[in-house]
């Protein structure tokens, strides 16, 4: 049985990457078109006309969609209401009593559901889950009229303590239904059984928000595919790393927030267990912001607690991708006090760095990219001379250097920030970034890997054959993914370890069922077991990877021992173990893609030889060749100082680096270290 | 000189140490109030004044500046020859408010980082402890009158000698603090901040020389000083004054006075506090530390830029408070400076500042930690148990928006407990909690809603305790705008509801089941003239029911 053509399409805020695949062969097609907003769908459709993909010819179109990032974002929500316990309407607007920074006593907050359409009814279940005050019946019905009635497409139902008891939220949701029958009903613990009444409430309400939004978006997309031949399901990929159908994806609409950063770590874990590296630190910069995510033992690190902005909590299992503010289009100025900064302010993409001739003032990283050489000068036309003249303005002059120190100081400064983001991003999940490889990608990431790796130590830089398509690819090579987490919180010596037991194997024959019923070629089913543990008294989590799911009592406490001592090299043996979370991942692997073919093998050379020569700042201008990477050997081994031109991006490397290539078309670097 | 370039590199290394002390110190900690409250900070300290170089960013803000006078102290003490002399691998321990602390509950740890048998700097944190000992668990109580009642007080000491744990203090402390059998789990993660900053620290010296880095230091320190100045010179010369009122000292119900006179120069700004009240009989006296530091903090919450270091607040001159409650001294009570004062303390710098730079501060926030303590038995579990419910409150309104609602106190940046999560521990549960409909003060830009919530006892006897403040007075209005609504406590007990006698202040008041407690907390100070306000926005407050048509009559004189 051949298997068709599988394509990936991610849409990113600038542009929809597509890439075709076909595993027989391995032949692979490729397109880049600018994204259209808000309705993605014709920058999605044009990208597959671009690579003259006959749509017949595919099996499967896996995507990445920004749809509903953006929704939450930009508050562009569908119309929402809430019916919750009567007391607790303002839960969503309270938050949990913060600010948005540490200090300044500014600060602004929208909630999801505005004040008039958070409606109350009497009902109430204390902490264990008994009925303290029966669900009024007749309340419910009336709120839900009302809601109808000014027009709410969606509803939220977020009782409290629905995690301990989740009969009124179910019951109120029949009665909602029958009086209003209506898609997009969101009860609270059905997405997320814990405690803490904010974050719960809040991801279900984003997830009803953006629901129908999603709805038609996918509806449209998969309707307008099929008009054009393709005869078999659209797969959407999740915050989780693993895709789902479009058929059910709006249900649990809250977990396609985040979906593009969880494709680039996807593509990660593939493309570095191909190249035999499955410790990796993801590092994506883009214009206004670089993603970090650690990649250990081959597996993405998922979090169920991911904040994607002030007070806008999401709790469901989502690639633990964490954001620094720093990013081409971070502005480089000097502060009151004479001493140079860079960032957090962003010139974005508009009005940009001043390189770009849109119309940008203030000088950014990639401003100094382009003086330092690093950037072709020839891209940018008039607008070079401007960003010389406003470095030389803004930087040089007031700190007596030259342009070229000047911007230098500009990018070690940007890599001082984003290394210790990158430190502080490993240490909080307990690693050593030294232990890793670092994988850059993004139109920014490869300009800056390499030292970056210096700042940190890393001893190797993995770049991709394609890094400005890493997304797209991720949406090619995912897995099919269903994940469950069920609380316990209980000491470990009270646990029932039969529970225990039986709750993996519920979970994990519940996701098996979930993945088979997708008509997807799949390789095989595998399900990973974790429990969050922690010592009585203790608040945070640490999650201890299990080896199977009939774990021992004895085990699970041996295996939180060592965790917790490799974490903190601390032993408390006087301390009792917490058992909180029991979690399953079941993961339903897709064949291997080769990615050999992503890389053009036509028009190799023998060997490498420079299309040009420029004089590229490293602590002084140095005479650098200048590499075409499509023409490169896929032998290659070369010595920096050296920049390796390609369509989506450059890549600079510094003096004394050792590069070579692997069959796909990989680039490793190796940075000496003193 | 250094090269600039060089300068902003270790700045930034310098500041990813304190970061990675503050990080490990949260995670490994076992308390909440410093492991999800984060009530904890770290710091780089001079070795020659104990003066602060570098402090983390994710500290609590209440410990702005504060860490130099305790590290200070204990040098003095060494010199003199009253604490013993270091040896590498020691960690000196100190909660003692009067040489340079806060509360007794703040202990402080610090170690000297040596090279080549040399002290090249200290490294100090601080940690908010659950229980330090005294007359109530937690160690705030409303009613006491001297220090003894308020825990038990460490002067400088080793607690880790050559770096192993001195386990003879270890019992001692342990034989004299409440749930003491955690406590090791919170030392330990205070100790490792400390030694992974120190690991950190060596990579830094050893990559750009220690000589370098000094010069760095010192530089860094002239640059601070130049930019808090630079942002100093938005401010027009003159004098500004303004009053804070705090309700009482919860032992004597009058009211306390916290006036401050700004005065601007060309080198700086001085603070005067002489007109304030003096020292009181309850524990809201403050000490100087704390003090100063709040003037910083006020400073750092209108001029976010300017990194924390003692540069910074050289251009800060605070004078006047000797002999006043702003300056107390053994054996005064001080447990509500770092929680209330502090705030106060601030919102008076507001006040006064608002009046010359209203682009760039706001009217004043709720500036309450708004502490509900609940300590009693439950039969159920057959365990005694002390709850916190510390909530937020109404910011001020600002030139460019109105304020933000149930925010954090000035001097936190912690997050409020789960409803579900108080009710999994404690016997209560909660009747409502809700936003304080009408207490934004009124302005063009009004202030932001303070909390509404009641709790009711479901089992066994307690006893409930409030530190709060702002009950007479509600948070200043700035510029035309009116002050946010005051805070407010009712408590029900046999149906009959009462207001405690010092309204945000009150201690042991016995409860039994089915008794309840109602808090309002504040909000926020309305900025600029109601008249100016959008009447499309006041309709938009009434029809969100966030106002009453009958108060936004009064307030707006909304003809709805």
């Amino acid at each position: 049985m051949m298997a068709g053509l599988v394509a990936g399409i991610d849409v990113g805020g600038t542009f929809t990457d597509l890439v075709i695949v076909d595993p027989a062969t391995g032949a692979v097609r490729l397109a880049k078109v600018p994204t259209t907003l808000p309705n993605q769908a014709p920058g999605v459709l044009t990208a597959l006309e671009e690579a003259g993909a006959d749509l017949a010819d595919i099996d499967l179109i896996v995507h990445g969609t920004t749809t509903t990032t953006n929704a939450v974002l930009e508050r562009r929500l569908a119309k929402t209401g809430l019916i919750t316990t009567m007391g607790f309407r303002d839960v969503l607007e309270l938050g949990r009593r913060t600010r948005p920074n540490a200090y300044g006593m500014h600060g602004r907050f929208v909630p999801v559901i505005p004040r008039d359409l958070r409606l109350e009814v009497p009902e109430r279940m204390d902490a264990r889950g008994t009925i303290l005050t029966p669900l009024d019946e007749a309340a419910v019905r009336k709120a839900a009229l009302r809601l109808r009635e000014v027009g709410c497409e969606s509803v939220v139902i977020h009782f409290l303590h629905a995690y301990a008891n989740p009969a009124h939220e179910r019951r109120a949701a029949e009665i909602v239904a029958e009086v209003w029958p209506n898609q997009h009903i969101t009860m609270g613990h059905a997405l997320l059984s814990e405690s803490r009444e904010y974050e719960r409430g809040v991801t279900a309400a984003v997830n009803a928000s953006v629901q129908p939004l999603l709805d038609r978006y996918v509806t449209r997309l998969a309707d307008q595919l099929a008009a054009r031949g393709y005869a078999h399901d659209l797969l959407v990929m999740n915050g989780n790393g693993g895709m789902v159908s479009a058929r059910s994806v709006s249900k649990e609409a809250v977990k396609t927030v985040m979906s593009g950063p969880a494709s680039g770590v996807m593509a990660a874990v593939a493309t570095g267990r191909r190249a035999g590296m499955t410790n990796l630190l993801t590092y994506d910069m883009g214009g206004t912001s670089t993603d970090v995510a650690m990649i250990r033992n081959g597996r993405a690190p998922v979090s169920n607690e991911i904040e994607v902005e002030y007070a806008m909590p999401i709790h469901v299992p989502m690639v633990d991708v964490r954001t620094v503010g720093a990013g081409g289009g971070s502005i480089a100025r000097i502060d009151a006090g004479g001493m140079l900064r860079v960032g957090p302010e962003s010139a974005g993409s508009t009005p940009g760095p001043v390189c770009y001739g849109r119309g940008g003032t203030q000088v950014t990283i990639s401003d100094a990219n382009l003086l330092l050489g690093r950037l072709p000068a020839a891209r940018f036309g008039q607008a070079a001379e401007a960003a010389r003249q406003a470095m030389a303005d803004q930087i040089a002059t007031p700190l007596g250097l030259s342009v070229e120190q000047a911007a230098e100081a500009v990018v070690r400064i940007a890599n001082i920030h984003m290394a210790g983001a990158i430190r502080m991003v490993s240490i909080s999940m307990g690693a050593d970034p030294r232990d890793f490889a670092l994988f850059a990608f993004g139109g920014a990431g490869p300009l800056h890997a390499v030292a970056l790796a210096r700042e940190l130590a890393v001893p190797t830089v993995l770049i991709p054959a394609r890094p400005g398509i890493t997304n797209a690819l991720g949406c090619v090579v995912a897995d099919l993914r269903q994940d469950f987490v069920r609380t316990l919180n209980r000491p470990l010596d009270a646990v029932d370890i039969d529970t225990v037991q039986a709750v993996f194997a519920e979970q994990d024959a519940e996701g098996r069922r979930l993945i088979g019923a997708e008509s997807i070629r799949l390789q095989s089913v595998r399900a990973e077991f974790s429990a969050d543990m922690q010592f009585v008294g203790q608040t945070h989590l640490l999650r201890v990877a299990l080896p199977h799911g009939k774990p021992s009592r004895a085990e699970l406490q041996r295996l939180f021992e060592a965790a917790y001592h490799h974490r903190f090299r601390v032993e408390l043996p006087t301390i009792k173990a917490n058992l909180v979370n029991l979690n399953v991942s079941v993961i339903g692997e897709r064949p291997e893609m080769d990615l050999s073919a992503l890389i053009e093998p036509e028009g190799r050379r023998a060997v490498a030889e420079p299309v040009s020569v420029r004089q590229v700042w490293f602590d002084g201008w140095v005479e650098t060749p200048v590499y075409w990477r499509d023409h490169l050997p896929l032998s290659l081994s070369l010595t920096g100082p050296a920049i390796i031109e390609q369509m989506d991006t450059t890549i600079v490397i510094d003096p004394g680096c050792q590069v070579t290539s692997d069959t796909d078309g990989n680039l490793i670097v190796q940075v000496p270290h003193a | 000189m250094l090269d600039p370039v060089t300068l902003a590199v270790i700045q930034a290394g310098l500041q990813q140490v304190c970061d990675e002390m503050d990080l490990t110190f949260s995670r490994a900690a076992f308390s909440p109030v410093i492991a999800e409250a984060d009530d904890r900070s770290d710091g780089i300290y001079s070795a020659t004044d104990g003066s602060l170089i570098a402090q983390g960013s994710r500290g609590l803000p209440v410990f702005v500046g504060v860490m130099q006078f305790s590290t200070r102290t204990i040098l003095e003490r060494i010199r003199n020859g009253l604490t013993a002399a270091p040896d590498p691998g020691d960690i000196y321990m100190v909660n003692d408010p009067y040489l340079g602390g806060t509360h007794l509950m703040d202990v402080r740890f610090a170690m000297p980082v040596w090279r080549k048998g040399q002290i090249f700097c200290w490294l100090s944190n601080t940690g908010h402890w659950p229980d330090t000992g005294g007359m109530v668990p937690g160690g705030f109580s409303a009613s006491a009158i001297s220090a003894e009642q308020e825990g038990l007080r460490i002067p400088p000491v080793k607690l880790f000698k050559k770096g192993v744990l001195d386990t003879e203090i270890w019992q001692i402390i342990c034989s004299n603090i409440r749930v003491s059998d955690q406590r090791i789990g919170d030392v330990q993660a205070q100790a490792s901040a400390l030694l992974i900053g120190a690991e950190r620290l060596a990579v830094l010296l050893d990559r750009y020389g220690d000589a370098t880095v000094t010069q760095a230091i010192a530089e860094m320190r002239t640059r601070a000083a130049q930019q808090m100045l630079a942002m100093i010179g938005l401010i027009t010369d003159g004098v500004y004054q303004a009053t804070a009122i705090v309700d009482s000292d919860g032992v004597v119900n009058e009211p306390l006075k916290i006036a401050v006179t700004v005065s601007k120069a060309a080198d700086g700004l001085t603070f005067d506090f002489s007109e304030s009240s003096p020292p009181c009989m309850g524990p809201m006296n403050s000490v100087r530390a704390t003090t100063l530091s709040s003037v910083y903090l006020a400073m750092r919450h209108i001029f976010p830029d300017v990194p924390i270091s003692a540069g910074a607040f050289e251009p800060l001159t605070v004078t006047g408070i000797e002999g006043t409650f702003l300056d107390a001294q053994y054996p005064r009570p001080v447990s509500g400076c770092a929680a209330e004062v502090s705030q106060r303390i601030a919102e008076a710098v507001f006040a006064a500042l608002v009046q010359a730079i209203p682009d760039r501060v706001t009217a004043a926030p709720a500036g309450t930690s708004g502490n509900f303590g609940l300590g009693g038995y439950d039969p159920q579990t057959g365990q005694s148990y002390v709850m916190y419910q510390i909530s937020g409150g109404g910011y001020g309104g600002n030139a460019d928006h109105d304020g933000l609602s149930n925010g954090c106190s000035t001097i936190g940046i912690s997050k409020a407990p789960p409803v579900e999560i108080m009710e999994q521990k404690f016997p209560v549960l909660y009747r409502h909690y809700a936003l304080h409909e009408g207490s934004g003060g009124a302005g063009q830009h009004r202030g932001g809603f303070g909390l509404d919530y009641e709790i009711e006892l479901l089992r066994g006897e307690a006893r409930a305790s409030f530190v709060m403040d702002h009950g007479r007075t509600g948070p200043l209005g700035a510029q035309g705008g009116q002050d946010g609504a005051v805070n407010r406590v009712e408590v029900t007990r046999d149906g009959e509801t009462f207001v405690p006698p010092h309204l945000s202040k009150a201690q042991d008041i016995v409860l039994a089941p089915g008794d309840r407690v109602r808090v309002r907390t504040p909000g926020g100070g309305g900025f600029g003239d109601p008249a100016q306000r959008d009447p499309a926005l006041v309709a938009e407050d009434v029809r969100l029911g966030r106002y009453s048509a009958a108060q936004a009559r009064l307030l707006w004189n909304w003809p709805g």
